[in-house]
C-alpha cells in the first residue's frame, strides 16, 4: 500500500529542491518522448540546453536569453506578487498588449519629432496602459465582487480585438501600401528602444526587469506591505486582525502586475518587436504565470525561472531545425516542465508512506 | 552595425557562406521559417507540401530545414539568423509578418538569399512572391452566383487588407454577372486560423439566408457548419479540403507554392538567383483550383473550366473594365484591365456591394 500521509510541518528542503527534481523528470520523460518519435534524446535535449549557452554560436544566443526572457520576468515578478496574497491575475497577457498600444501610439503621435523627451514618455504611457487594463477587473472586484480570474482573462481577448484593429486602422502606417501594422519603431530614433551595448541583447527592458526584481525583493522582505502580501496569502483572516486592508491590497497587486505587463509591452514592441502588428503578443503574458510558479514566487526564482523558460524557447527552435523535432513535441517537453513541478510540489507538504495503512 | 560583420565573418571563418553551393559538391540547404503548425490543413501546409517537392525533385542535392510556429518579431529574427548561421543558403519566409524581420536578417547575411512571402520589401539578397488567389476567387464566384437560390452569399473574410479585398470583389463581379440579384454578405473574423470562431461565422451566415458560404480562413471549421445545415455550398480555401467533397465542397483554391520552390531552389544552385518580385496566378500553376464535383450542374462546371483556362492563358482578366467603385465613381473603363499596382494595394469595393470596409 501506498499512501501519502501530510508532513506535520512542510518541507523547506523539499520546497526548494522541487524545481531540481522536475526538471530532472523533465529530461527524463522529455528524453523518453523525443526517442518515441526516432530522434537521439541525449542528442534533442543537449541541443535544447547546451547548444544556445555553450555551442558553435553561443555568441548570438546568450544575448538572445536576455531578449526572451526579460519580457517573462518583468511580468512574472509583478504576478507574482499577486499570487502570493492570492490575487489571480491572469490577464497579463492583455495588458502587455495595451502598454504597447499606448507608448508606441504615444511615439507615433510625434512622428517624424527627434526628441529625447520622447522615449521615457513612451515609457510612462505603457505602464499607465498596463495599469489602467489591470485596474478594470481590481477596480469591478473591490466594488462588486466580481472574479478577477475571469474579468482579466477576458480582457485580454478584448484586448487583442483592440490590438487588431489599431494595427488595421488609427496605427496603419501609412507608408505600408494598405497592409495592417504600424511604422517600424526600430527606424524611428527617438522612439526606439535599443540595444545599450550592441551585441549583448541589453535593451532597456533587460534593464527594467532587473530593477523589478531587486524592487519586489527588498518589498517583500524588507517592506511593511511586502508583509501584508504574504500574510494575506498564508493566513487571510489574520491579514485582518493585522490591520491589513484587502481592497487596497487588490488594487496594489493588480496595478503593479498590470504596470510591469504594460512596460515589458512598451520595451518589446519599441525594441525587439519594432511595430504594433496584429500578432504582436506571442504569450508572454500567458507564459509568465508559469514562470512565476517555477521560480516559486520568489524574485530570484523567477530569474532563474525565466531563463530556464527562454533557454527553452531558443534551444527548442534550433532542435526543430537541426533536428527536425515537430514543434508540439518542444510545448509538450515544455508543459512537463510545469506539470512536474506542480506534480511534484504535493511532497512539499505530504510524504509517501509504503506500508499497510493503519486505521485509527 | 558591429554585429553585423561579427556575425558575417563568423560566418565565413566557417566557411558556411554560400559558394560551397556552386561547386556541386556541398548539399544546397535552404530552410523555411512557418507561422502556423504543419499540420494546419492550410496556410503553413500548403508551403510544406512545397518544402517536400524540392527534396522530392532536387533529391540528394539540396538538404531542408523548417521550424514551424515562429511568432513575428525577435523569434522569427532568431530563427532566420540561426539558419543562417546553421550554413542555409536560401531561406523563404513564408509569412506576412515577416517582412521587417527578413529585411533585418538579410543585410546581416549579405551571402544567403531570402524568399519572403507576400511582402513588398525587397533587396539585393531579398525576393518577394505571392500569388494572385483573386483569380480563383473569380471562378469561384461565378460557381457562387450560378448556384445560390437565396441570392445571398456569405463571406468569411479575415483581415481588411488589400489581399481578402481583392479576393471579395473579384468574387462578387462574376457571381453578378451571371446573377444580377446576388447579395454579399461579409463577416470579418480577424483571424486566419480559428476553428471556432470560423464555425461562428458561418452558422451566422448561414442563419442570415446564405446557401453558399465563401471563406478567406484557412481552417475546414465552416466546411463543417456548412455540412450540418445540409444544403450550403461551400469552397476548400489554402488547401483541397477534400474531405469534405462532392458536397458542400465544390471546388476549392490551391496554394500550389511547389513549382517555385524548386525553380528558386535551382536558381541558387546555379548561382542564377536574381532578387525578384513575383506574382503568379492559374497561369504559372501558382494558383491550383480544386476538381469541381459532381454537385455543379454540368453546364456551370462547364462554364467555370473555360474561365479557368481563359485566365491561364491570358485572354481574360478577372478585373476587366467597365467596373464601377462601390460609391458610383468610374475605375476601368470599358475593356480596361487592372494594373497591379491597384489590385496590390485595393482599399476599396467595387459597385453593388454594400457595407463599409472597416477602418
Amino acid at each position: 500500500m501506498i499512501r501519502l500521509e501530510k508532513r506535520p510541518q512542510s518541507s523547506r528542503a523539499f520546497a526548494y529542491l522541487t524545481p531540481l527534481f522536475a526538471v530532472l523528470a523533465t529530461f527524463f520523460f522529455g528524453g523518453l518522448l523525443f526517442a518515441a518519435l526516432g530522434k537521439d534524446p541525449i542528442q534533442s535535449i543537449l541541443t535544447i540546453f547546451w547548444e544556445p549557452l555553450f555551442g558553435e554560436f553561443a555568441f548570438f544566443y546568450r544575448p538572445q536569453l536576455l531578449i526572451k526572457g526579460a519580457p517573462l520576468v518583468l511580468i512574472a515578478i509583478g504576478l507574482s506578487l499577486g499570487f502570493k496574497a492570492g490575487i489571480w491575475n491572469i490577464g497579463a497577457e492583455g495588458q502587455y498588449i495595451m502598454g504597447a498600444f499606448f507608448g508606441a501610439g504615444l511615439g507615433l503621435a510625434f512622428y517624424p519629432a527627434e526628441s529625447r523627451l520622447i522615449f521615457p514618455g513612451m515609457v510612462l504611457a505603457g505602464a499607465l496602459g498596463g495599469w489602467i487594463w489591470a485596474m478594470i477587473p481590481a477596480v469591478l472586484k473591490v466594488r462588486f465582487g466580481t472574479n478577477e480570474i475571469l474579468v482579466s482573462l477576458m480582457l485580454v481577448y478584448v484586448a487583442e480585438q483592440f490590438l487588431a484593429s489599431m494595427s488595421l486602422g488609427l496605427l496603419k502606417n501609412p507608408e505600408g501600401f494598405g497592409f495592417p501594422g504600424s511604422r517600424n519603431l526600430q527606424q524611428y530614433d527617438s522612439a526606439h528602444n535599443a540595444e545599450l551595448i550592441t551585441g549583448t541583447g541589453m535593451h532597456w527592458g533587460v534593464v527594467a526587469a532587473f530593477i523589478a526584481v531587486i524592487f519586489a525583493y527588498v518589498l517583500l522582505s524588507r517592506h511593511r506591505l511586502g508583509f501584508a502580501v504574504r500574510v494575506t496569502g498564508e493566513a487571510p483572516r489574520a491579514a485582518r486582525f493585522a490591520g491589513v486592508n484587502p481592497s487596497r491590497l487588490v488594487l496594489f497587486c493588480l496595478g503593479t502586475s498590470g504596470v510591469l505587463a504594460g512596460l515589458a509591452g512598451l520595451f518589446e514592441v519599441s525594441g525587439p518587436a519594432g511595430q504594433v502588428s496584429i500578432d504582436f503578443n506571442v504569450g508572454y503574458g500567458f507564459t509568465a504565470i508559469i514562470v512565476a510558479f517555477l521560480g516559486r514566487l520568489h524574485p530570484i526564482g523567477i530569474v532563474m525561472a525565466g531563463l530556464l523558460m527562454a533557454l527553452t524557447y531558443i534551444g527548442g527552435d534550433i532542435a526543430q531545425s537541426q533536428l527536425g523535432l515537430p514543434a508540439a513535441a518542444i510545448q509538450v517537453f515544455q508543459g512537463m516542465l510545469l506539470f512536474f513541478l506542480l506534480a511534484l510540489d504535493l511532497f512539499t507538504n505530504y510524504r509517501l508512506r509504503i506500508g499497510r495503512a493503519e486505521t485509527a | 552595425m558591429k554585429l553585423t560583420t561579427f556575425l558575417t565573418s563568423a560566418a565565413v571563418a566557417l566557411g558556411l557562406a554560400t559558394g560551397v553551393a556552386a561547386d556541386g559538391h556541398e548539399k544546397t540547404k535552404v530552410g523555411f521559417v512557418y507561422v502556423g503548425p504543419i499540420g494546419d490543413g492550410g496556410w503553413t501546409y500548403e508551403h510544406n507540401k512545397g518544402r517536400l517537392m524540392v527534396e522530392e525533385q532536387l533529391g540528394d542535392a539540396v538538404e531542408t530545414v523548417y521550424v514551424e510556429n515562429v511568432a513575428e518579431g525577435p523569434d522569427s529574427e532568431r530563427v532566420m539568423t540561426q539558419m543562417a548561421l546553421d550554413g542555409a543558403d536560401l531561406i523563404f519566409t513564408t509569412s506576412f509578418g515577416y517582412m521587417d524581420a527578413t529585411i533585418n536578417i538579410a543585410k546581416k547575411f549579405p551571402d544567403v538569399k531570402f524568399e519572403h512571402a507576400t511582402g513588398y520589401k525587397r533587396a539585393d539578397n531579398v525576393s518577394t512572391y505571392s500569388a494572385r488567389f483573386y483569380e480563383g476567387r473569380a471562378i469561384q464566384g461565378h460557381i457562387a452566383g450560378k448556384m445560390t437560390k437565396s441570392n445571398i452569399v456569405g463571406y468569411i473574410a479575415s483581415y481588411p487588407i488589400p489581399e481578402v479585398i481583392r479576393g471579395i470583389n473579384a468574387a462578387y463581379i462574376h457571381a453578378a454577372k451571371v446573377n444580377p440579384d446576388v447579395e454579399f454578405k461579409i463577416i470579418w473574423a480577424y483571424t486566419w486560423f480559428d476553428p471556432a470562431k470560423e464555425a461562428d461565422a458561418a452558422r451566422a451566415l448561414i442563419e442570415q439566408g446564405a446557401d453558399v458560404v465563401l471563406q478567406h480562413t484557412d481552417s475546414t471549421a465552416p466546411q463543417a457548419a456548412a455540412q450540418e445545415a445540409g444544403d450550403v455550398v461551400t469552397f476548400g480555401q489554402a488547401s483541397d479540403m477534400a474531405q469534405y467533397a462532392p458536397f458542400p465542397r465544390v471546388s476549392s483554391i490551391i496554394d500550389e507554392w511547389g513549382p517555385y520552390y524548386v525553380a528558386r531552389t535551382k536558381a541558387v544552385m546555379d548561382g542564377t538567383w536574381e532578387s525578384t518580385d513575383t506574382w503568379d496566378g492559374i497561369g504559372a500553376g501558382m494558383v491550383g483550383i480544386g476538381e469541381i464535383s459532381d454537385a455543379v450542374p454540368a453546364d456551370v462546371k462547364e462554364e467555370a473550366l473555360a474561365m479557368k483556362a481563359a485566365i491561364a492563358d491570358g485572354s481574360y482578366h478577372p478585373f476587366t473594365g467597365p467596373i464601377k467603385k462601390q460609391d458610383g465613381s468610374d475605375w476601368l473603363a470599358e475593356g480596361e484591365v487592372a494594373d497591379d499596382a491597384t489590385l496590390a494595394g485595393m482599399n476599396f469595393y467595387v459597385e453593388g456591394l454594400t457595407g463599409e470596409i472597416p477602418q
